[in-house]
């Protein structure tokens, strides 16, 4: 290992900070694997609990369930890494407002789970905060296929996409996609965050 | 007179609506992100925003999943 490039790499991403917009599947995978990474703030917003059924893919345990997410999220991250900042925002994300808690961060993630609502949440970022990336996914549905799945970049929206996939109302999530789109979303945010690895 | 619309050539159309074109191309799918020349637009301006003739249209459909 190069020291003198960790160093750098891990000053750079303390003093980063990521917005996550939906801890389920993707958020909370994206946000453990960020918090590993050593980002130094992580917003997350989430208005849903933990059930037993999101267990087969999303980062919680049994005896979290009944749980907001993220509070849930705020403690396995304090028990990974209690220096990092957490900001927890227990609310549905509303039509005109859903980039208010993402304005102060460096990269925005949106993980969450209906098309409708991923689509507005991506159209409003981009109108109403040109400026930031947004890393984005759509297909995560279903199992294997890891070589579909691309990096599709359209000035500051960068899309983890598998074009082929289906809806998850017709189709099953498994962890593995899930955390592999996931950890892409997150790699895609170290990636914007520090520049490309050359 | 030819537009591109995800890297694909497509004949220009004059006075067509975005709206107009997703259903010319076939993007049949009811959720997308589209971008003109690089700018967003919002989706309740899909009928009226008028595609002009060698622009560069980015389609994104979105799923559920997440």
């Amino acid at each position: 290992m190069n020291k003198n490039k960790f160093d750098k790499i891990k000053i750079k991403l303390k003093n980063a900070s990521v917005g996550i917009a939906g801890i389920g599947g993707l958020g909370s995978n994206a946000s453990i694997a960020l918090a590993r990474a050593g980002i130094g703030r992580l917003v997350l917003v989430d208005f849903d609990k933990v059930d037993i059924n999101n267990l087969d893919r999303q980062y919680y345990f049994l005896d979290q369930i009944g749980q907001l997410k993220v509070n849930a999220m705020k403690e396995n991250i304090r028990r990974i890494d209690p220096k990092i900042k957490v900001e927890a925002y227990n609310l549905k994300l509303k039509r005109g407002s859903m980039y208010y808690p993402f304005k102060d961060i460096d990269v925005v993630i949106e993980a969450l789970d209906e098309a409708s609502i991923k689509t507005e949440f991506i159209e409003e970022i981009l109108l109403n905060l040109p400026e930031k990336p947004i890393v984005a996914a759509s297909g995560v549905t279903g199992y294997g296929h890891s070589d579909r799945i691309v990096t599709k970049r359209l000035g500051n929206l960068y899309m983890c996409y598998d074009k082929y996939a289906i809806s998850s109302k017709d189709d099953v999530l498994m962890a593995p996609r899930v955390c592999l789109i996931a950890n892409w979303e997150a790699n895609l945010a170290i990636e914007i965050i520090l520049g490309e690895d050359k | 007179m030819s537009i591109e619309v995800n890297g694909r050539k497509v004949d220009w159309v004059e006075n067509e609506t975005i709206k107009q074109l997703l259903k010319r191309v076939k993007y049949t799918f009811p959720l997308v992100v589209v971008k003109i020349n690089k700018e967003v637009i919002p989706r309740k301006d899909f009928s009226n925003v008028v595609v002009p003739d060698n622009s560069k249209i980015d389609v994104i459909h979105m799923i559920s999943g997440g």
